[in-house]
């Protein structure tokens, strides 16, 4: 099926949404670090964001996560990701497109401090409320009985919401306020492949601090 | 039947996410049924089928609503198998399509406002911003028309043509209200050919909305940002 490249770094979210993809579908790939941000390899590979994760397959790259996503469900359509259903697959869309608008919220919050972080942190609990209200009633997974692409797309919930809690100071997502996201939560990280795959926490804890005091402190 | 694929379109006369989803209808050769919403009073129907967020577009097929425009687009494409597809067949090309339909989404048309907005410095550098992101997306859509373009057909035009002319079809109107050139022939040869080619297509031209009334109302929305920001 010809040869496939991640280029990652670890422990971004979005390298993740693709390592889920790709081992939930039994795609065999070889996983890149991006070591120095900005490689020359990887401005060749992405010229326009500059960006991780990239997808590399059959030497073509493929750009930013989500079109990763449906790229590969497309060349690997077993243990499908979207719904067969149009309308279904369409609501599917929807929460992709919901989850690339309002999850960058949770990293500004990471990134600010002041009033800018106070507004990002109030556009995040928005942004669970909404999921809360309107994306899980009824439902185990947002994929339905197994676990989709929308799953995978919120998976940054899952375990970087709660890192940017504890540096933050601030907790988001109370169990009381947020009980379907919070057995979601629980859920999501019991799925065998993700269960597997899950930065660790501790880890994650260090270099999110160390790069969050870089980022505050420079001009 | 009258139920049987009835298709409803909740808008806005103003709105390129509406104009997006129309001008995909039409190309289809899908009838609809469109309701004009009142953006200062929306009405019940529009905050039961949207009520993440309350906007235009929705599309409503046999009853089920759908928002998002590039989920309708998508959507209208699976749905709807006769009239031009509006994605490539290979996954490689959907994904470039998709690539470059967000760029001009999220790099351009969110960062036009400011450039209508604001004067003096402050709209210099918003225009250079978007000057610089034209010239990515003219080396970017090289590759998607590897020829050039001298004229396409109907049953060609595509999600990222939409896209695209939703954005910088009313062109003529931006450098009307601006005093300036957007989209230069000599910056951006291939941009403004695409264009124009685009333009010459009667369902294409007749999705823009009417040059007089956006002038005026773009017109507006700048004094007004303009005076609320002076002294």
């Amino acid at each position: 099926m010809g040869e496939v490249k991640l280029h990652g770094t670890w422990p971004s979210a979005f390298s993740y949404r693709v390592i889920w993809s790709l081992k939930l579908k039994g795609v065999p790939y070889e996983y890149i670090e991006d070591l120095s941000n900005k490689s020359s390899l990887l401005l060749q590979l992405n010229p326009v964001h500059k960006k991780i994760p990239v997808l590399v397959h059959d030497g073509k790259p493929i750009c930013e996560s989500l079109i990763i996503l449906e790229y590969i469900e497309e060349i690997w359509p077993h243990n499908p990701l979207l719904p067969t259903d149009p309308y279904e697959r369409a609501l599917a869309r929807f929460w992709l497109k919901f989850a690339e608008e309002k999850c960058p919220a949770m990293w500004i919050a990471y990134r600010t401090s002041g009033e800018e972080q106070e507004k990002a942190l109030k556009d995040t609990l928005e942004m669970l409320r909404a999921i809360e209200e309107h994306g899980l009633v009824g439902k185990k997974y947002f994929g339905g009985e197994k676990i989709g692409m929308v799953d995978i797309a919120f998976g940054q919930i899952a375990q970087w919401l709660g890192v940017i809690e504890e540096i933050v100071g601030v907790k988001l997502l109370e169990p009381q306020t947020f009980p379907r996201l919070h057995t979601w939560i629980k859920n999501f990280k019991e799925v065998p492949v993700i269960k597997e795959n899950l930065p660790d926490r501790d880890e994650m804890l260090v270099v999110y601090k160390r790069l969050r005091e870089r980022l505050l402190t420079s001009p | 039947m009258a139920e049987e694929n009835k298709v409803k379109l909740l808008g806005f006369w103003n709105s390129p996410y509406v104009r997006r989803v129309e001008l995909a209808l039409k190309l289809k050769g899908i009838p609809y049924e469109y309701v004009e919403e009142d953006l200062k009073n929306k009405s019940s129907l529009l905050l039961k089928y949207n009520p993440v967020y309350k906007k235009v577009p929705v599309l409503v097929h046999n009853g089920k609503p759908l928002a998002e425009s590039h989920v309708i687009l998508e959507y209208i494409d699976e749905t709807w198998k006769n009239g031009p597809p509006l994605l490539p067949q290979d996954p490689y090309k959907r994904a470039q399509i998709r690539f470059w339909a967000s760029f001009v989404h999220q790099q351009l048309f969110e960062t036009m406002p400011l450039v209508f907005k604001s004067d003096g410095e402050a709209q210099e550098k918003a225009l250079k911003e978007v000057f610089e992101k034209l010239s990515v997306l003219e080396e970017g859509i090289k590759n998607i028309f590897p020829g050039g373009i001298q004229i396409i057909e109907h049953e060609n035009v595509g999600l990222l043509d939409i896209v695209m002319i939703s954005v910088f079809g009313p062109y003529k109107v931006y450098e009307e209200v601006l005093g300036l050139k957007l989209i230069d022939p000599e910056k951006t040869p291939l941009l403004f050919s695409w264009l124009t080619a685009l333009l010459e297509i009667p369902v294409v031209k007749d999705s823009l909305p009417p040059h007089e009334k956006l002038v005026g109302f773009l017109k507006f929305i700048r004094q007004d940002a303009l005076n609320s920001t002076s002294a």
